[in-house]
């Protein structure tokens, strides 16, 4: 059996160019798809943080685990399973998006911040790397989070059918009176800001789920592409996550839209120690929890109840975030982004240093 | 005779490391994966065949069973 990189690259083109028209068709600048970004405006329209600029029920993030869902069931991939250190995975979760609302973006955006000219994401991204490096030290060492089982299949579709309430309520969007005529919730929508940007409800979710299905069927990891790079020197996911780059820069290109710079660019800023330590912690808690936020949004799609943890974590990471002015804004690193990073990074590198065990070789 | 490595239920890329180390290990005595997600035998497949290793996979129950040798 072959190993054709071409279903990868395929499918790093179309999320490429699927991320660069949502973004046409309404979504925030280099924000075609950003799960970080998008957790975080999910979070906030269900009223776990208050930033009002930010607050969206994303429907992106629906597509991607429901198509995921699909994809696997329709492959015979789809297995209830769980039980490996789930309250670690929610902590991982939650300092990833703490590191990565630091820099204003998951490793996806990252990629098309940097595929928009976005000069900032260079160091978010040698951020991103170093992080992932670290983590790849712990596994050599032994790092590892246990086994998880089989589960009965209903902890499977606990995820999926969390996904069709966000559905509902993105739907149905139930608003409980008013405050000075603006709308409450308990499901809030920006009226100003990222929250308010956004392509048309039906776009967003079929967007999700065709990445959701080709991300299910190809693996596309972001995290895991630089992580096979240094640990065997695989080039098999990374081909993907070349042709998503590379796609998302020529549409761009083609588009005019595309300007280089440090300045002015979008949802973006230039601290350039915390662009790179918010993306490092992120990328080793993505490590250390074996993929990056897309990745895990698929996996909880697949039956995976420890993904689920984690993206709860993320979700609670974006409350938490904001609440305590731990997350970056266009003006720079928030209140205390670097207490928030500096205690994520001392917990994940704990995480790392002790979770080893040397007795899960040949047997 | 096969070297076993049960790799069931762990995480990326922790299938693909053991059974890298095993095949440094054990190059002439082959070795044997377990793993139980589709995305652990694919790796630990392509690593295999990436370092010239003839892989045979079959399944049991939940298990994918990875039979890695080097000789044709």
């Amino acid at each position: 059996m072959k190993y054709s990189r071409n279903p990868l690259v395929l499918s790093g083109m179309v999320i490429g160019a699927i991320a660069i028209a949502l973004q046409r068709l309404g979504n925030p600048p280099n924000m075609g798809i950003c799960v970080a970004c998008m957790i975080r405006d999910i979070s906030g329209a269900l009223g776990l943080h208050r930033a009002s600029t930010v607050q969206y029920i994303r429907p992106e993030i629906i597509g991607l685990v429901l198509g995921s869902t699909i994809s696997a069931a329709a492959n015979g991939e789809f297995h209830a399973r769980g039980g490996s250190a789930p309250l670690i995975r929610f902590f991982l979760g939650f300092f990833a998006m703490v590191g990565a609302l630091v820099f204003l973006g998951c490793p996806w955006r990252a990629i098309l911040r940097l595929a928009g000219g976005d000069a900032n994401a260079v160091l978010g991204l040698a951020g991103l790397i170093s992080g992932i490096w670290v983590g790849v030290g712990f596994l050599k060492a032994g790092y590892t989070l246990g086994r998880s089982h089989r589960n009965e299949p209903g902890s499977g579709l606990v995820m999926p059918a969390l996904m069709v309430v966000l559905l509902l309520l993105a739907v149905f969007a139930p608003q409980m009176g008013t405050a000075d005529g603006a709308r409450t919730g308990p499901v809030f929508a920006s009226l100003k800001g990222p929250g308010s940007q956004h392509a048309p409800l039906l776009a967003s979710l079929v967007g999700g789920l065709i990445v959701g299905v080709l991300a299910q069927r190809t693996r596309f990891c972001t995290v895991g592409a630089l992580r096979d790079l240094i640990l065997i020197r695989d080039f098999h996911l990374f081909s993907g996550i070349i042709a998503f780059f590379s796609t998302a820069l020529f549409l761009n290109l083609v588009l005019g839209q595309f300007r280089w710079g440090f300045v002015g660019q979008p949802i973006a800023h230039s601290s350039q120690l915390w662009n790179f330590a918010g993306m490092a912690l992120a990328g080793l808690a993505f490590t250390l929890a074996g993929g990056c936020p897309g990745r895990q949004l698929i996996m909880s799609g697949e039956g995976d109840a420890d993904a689920g943890i984690f993206v709860l974590g993320m979700l609670a990471g974006a409350g938490f975030s904001h609440n305590m002015s731990m997350a970056g804004s266009p003006a720079g690193p928030g209140a205390f982004s670097q207490i928030g990073v500096l205690v994520g990074l001392a917990f994940c590198l704990v995480l790392g240093y002790y979770m080893r065990r040397t007795d899960l070789g040949v047997n | 005779m096969f070297k076993k490595v049960d790799a069931r239920g762990l995480s990326c890329p922790q299938p693909v490391i053991l059974a890298k180390r095993a095949m440094d290990q054990f190059p002439d005595e082959g070795v044997q994966v377990w793993v139980d997600t589709g995305v652990a035998r694919d790796n630990v497949e392509r690593l295999a065949r990436m370092r010239g290793f003839t892989v045979k996979v079959r399944t049991e129950g939940n298990a994918f069973i990875l039979d890695i040798g080097n000789e044709q």
